[in-house]
């Protein structure tokens, strides 16, 4: 298995980027020239500007359109373009380059980066209409597609930390984009600290790599990896893991994810589906040349998997914040995709189909969701939604389409992307495959009630509205890249993954990057796991139905509810852990060191001052300001000085 | 010829001096006291050098008379400003400098 993947990665050398590729650079640079555009010409392009930072997206994504048809006329050996930009740090032994590198993965996060976020920009000109900052909230967007653009693009590790890094700076900088609310911008910093954390994990990375192999670019790590012993390769995994977990809100690094929802529902729209947290298991995909070697890491990345899928699952189910519970859900359908690419040679494409197929639905979610905000005048309390399918009828329609999607109904996207990978879970063998596969199938019934139970409870049931509130139908700009995703959402699975005679599209266009896909003993047959999984899916979401549609929904929550229920509202207690381990401690620390420096260090540095200044006050009184005492001073003085002269002389 | 007796006199007048500039207050008589003292100093030079037979303390005596006679202008117009402004040349009352 090793080996062949080590002649696939080889076999895949990157070409010289001529034709439609010469342009490759201009993927990124449309944005970068929005933002640069936005920012640098202030209130000059109040006017134009939103417009401006909406087309230049959509022509890098008719840029990465056109390469993609490029790419498909290609041989399967030439699909890796390389494009080197210019030399950043070239001193002796230590060279990086700047370059960008173009094959079917990057390929794939690039259309899916500026395809979604485009629609997410159209969608914002209705959304933001009435904002006074219109024109910075674009261009951070702007720049927040150019920071993942360059990161999913770069051809070595150092240049997409820089994208890494542009990815955190834009996600603070949108979060607190409503910063004249403290906890808005509380949520900002605690998204950004958050994600420091797993920074960390990257950068000893990268250090680690060029340490050991001299190199940080992404091939040639690929390529030494298999010289280097067990243990490094195994930090590297974990390192790399604990990267992704930071910026793919995975447990232990989750508790931003929810606070996030703090930014305006583009925004979250924006980092749930297109950037940011997908950031992770690109990395984890991307660095496949190290966790092909290592199956200790490979666990690891596996539990982190299972363990978020069942967490972000529970949380979504008990949350009544419409945004906080489609958080929770994007933390455990990122679980499902970190799963699978932890699963190995076995489970890469499936994870990067998932996510290409959660970046369509979950788009069309939020901005679902923020349409029916838009409608109710900013409330979020699903508690205060209900029968509103009458009077957003585009709203309930594209995102019921998206909700089938997602809890994985034949033929929505999310089944045949889903139920891959719980097949793929069991397909371990095992007690792994059972225990694994077993997470992702409760997780696939937890998915479908969380999901129904937000449908029933906004769209059905009876009208719980605040006093005042008519809810209307969002204008036409929103609600156009509301239906495309919608559309996405119904065809995209099928278009990527139904075997047309053999391996799903998708997994033959990632062949070249991850290597064939292995031969596998099915724990269960493949239509065993669909059954069992269709089952659970209707039984759970008939249940969710219900109780939430059937059954009148208090509009405050009940207070007499399982512990469970209590733990899943407070985040099952992650913040409280955070708190009690890290910040508390942290603070007796900085409180201990304060008080060391108030007392000792700035103590004697003052103690010496203050002495000095009470002697010289002292001396100071020495000085009577009466003429005649200094006069007979001088002449004792004098008279000494002679006297010793004298004496001296005889 | 001994210069015993220029000596002395130069002696009594110093000492007169000097007791002068610790004991009296008004500013023009201790100025004065001052002037009594370099010319003691001046007749010791004198008398030195007319013992000796050479000429350095004579130059020393001139030098000093011109000193002297600049820091007299120089003095006695300070004296006379502190007394315009405050009515009085007494130097205990001119204190503004202490601690």
């Amino acid at each position: 298995m090793t080996a062949a993947d080590v002649v696939a990665t080889e076999s895949l050398q990157a070409v010289p980027a001529t034709g439609v590729f010469a342009l490759l650079w201009l993927v990124i640079g449309l944005p970068v020239l929005g933002a640069v555009v936005l920012l640098v010409g202030g209130r000059r392009t109040d006017r134009f500007g939103p417009l401006l930072a909406t087309a230049l997206p959509g022509l890098a994504f008719l840029l990465s359109g056109a390469m993609f048809l490029t790419l498909l006329g290609r041989d399967e050996a030439e699909r890796a373009i390389g494009q080197h930009l210019y030399s950043w740090v070239p001193v002796g032994g230590f060279q990086v380059d700047v370059g960008l590198l173009l094959d079917p993965l990057s390929m794939s996060f690039a259309l899916l980066v500026t395809g979604v976020g485009w629609l997410i920009h159209v969608y914002s000109l209705g959304y933001m209409a009435d904002d006074p900052d219109k024109r910075r909230f674009f261009a951070y967007l702007n720049l927040f597609l150019a920071a993942m653009l360059l990161l999913v693009l770069s051809d070595s590790y150092l240049t997409l930390y820089v994208g890494w890094e542009g990815v955190g700076l834009a996600s603070y900088l949108l979060i607190g984009f409503w910063n004249h609310n403290p906890e808005y911008a509380t949520a900002a910093k605690k998204a950004f600290v958050v994600n420091r954390v797993g920074d960390f994990g990257l950068s000893v990375a990268i250090m680690v790599m060029f340490a050991v192999f001299g190199t940080v670019s992404i091939a040639g790590v690929a390529e030494a990896a298999p010289e280097a012993s067990q243990g490094v390769v195994t930090a590297l995994g974990l390192l790399l893991l604990l990267a992704a977990c930071g910026k793919s809100a995975q447990v232990p690094l989750q508790s931003w994810l929810g606070d996030a929802m703090a930014g305006p529902t583009p925004v979250s729209a924006l980092i749930h589906a297109a950037t940011m947290v997908t950031a992770g298991v690109y990395l984890i995909a991307r660095s496949n040349g190290i966790y092909d070697l290592s199956p200790d890491a490979r666990l690891a990345v596996v539990v982190v998997g299972a363990v978020t899928l069942l967490f972000g699952a529970i949380v979504g189910s008990a949350k009544d914040d419409i945004k906080k519970s489609l958080a929770g859900s994007t933390m455990s359908q990122i679980g499902y995709m970190v799963l699978a690419v932890g699963l190995g040679p076995l489970g890469y494409a499936f994870g990067i189909a998932h996510l290409l197929a959660h970046g369509f639905f979950k788009a069309d979610l939020f901005l679902g969701a923020g349409s029916v905000m838009h409608g109710m005048g900013n409330e979020v309390d699903m508690r205060r939604y209900g029968a509103l399918r009458a009077r957003m009828p585009v709203t309930f329609v594209t995102f019921l389409l998206g909700y089938l999607a997602i809890i994985g109904v034949p033929p929505f996207a999310g089944y045949f992307t889903k139920d891959k990978i719980i097949e793929a879970a069991f397909d371990q063998g095992g007690l792994r495959g059972w225990v694994f596969g077993g997470a992702a199938l409760l997780g696939a019934a937890i998915t479908a009630f969380y999901m129904t139970r937000m449908v029933a409870m906004t769209f059905f049931g009876e009208q719980r509205w605040a006093e005042g509130v008519r809810p209307h139908e969002s204008p036409r700009v929103m609600t156009v890249p509301m239906i495309v995703l919608a559309g996405l959402s119904v065809v995209g699975g099928l278009v990527l993954m139904w075997p047309f005679g053999g391996a799903p599209p998708l997994v033959r266009f990632l062949e070249p990057v991850f290597g064939p896909e292995p031969e596998v003993e099915h724990l269960l047959s493949p239509v065993a796991v669909t059954l069992m999984t269709l089952t659970v899916v209707l039984v759970s979401a008939a249940a969710a139905f219900r109780q939430y549609a059937q059954r009148p929904v208090p509009q405050t929550a009940p207070a007499g509810v399982t512990p469970l229920t209590r733990a899943a509202r407070r985040d099952l207690y992650g913040d409280a852990f955070n708190e009690t381990v890290f910040m508390r401690p942290g603070q007796y620390l900085t409180r201990l060191l304060v008080f060391f420096d108030n007392r000792v260090v700035d103590g004697s540095v003052n103690g010496v001052a203050a002495t000095i200044g009470g002697l010289s006050g002292r001396l100071r009184r020495v000085q009577t300001g009466f003429a005649r005492s200094y006069a007979m001073s001088m002449f004792v003085g004098a008279a000494v000085v002679v006297a010793a002269v004298v004496l001296v002389r005889i | 010829m001994s210069p015993m007796h220029y000596l002395t006199v130069s002696v009594l007048l110093f000492s007169i001096g000097a007791v002068g500039v610790l004991v009296r207050r008004n500013a023009i008589v201790v100025f004065m006291s001052v002037e009594l003292m370099l010319n003691a100093c001046n007749l010791a030079f004198v008398t030195f050098s007319r013992t000796n037979g050479a000429l350095d303390g004579q130059v020393i005596a001139f030098f000093v008379m011109v000193v002297a006679a600049s820091e007299v202008v120089v003095g006695l117009a300070i004296i006379m400003t502190i007394f315009r402004t405050r009515r009085s040349a007494s130097i205990d009352d001119a204190n503004l400098l202490k601690y």
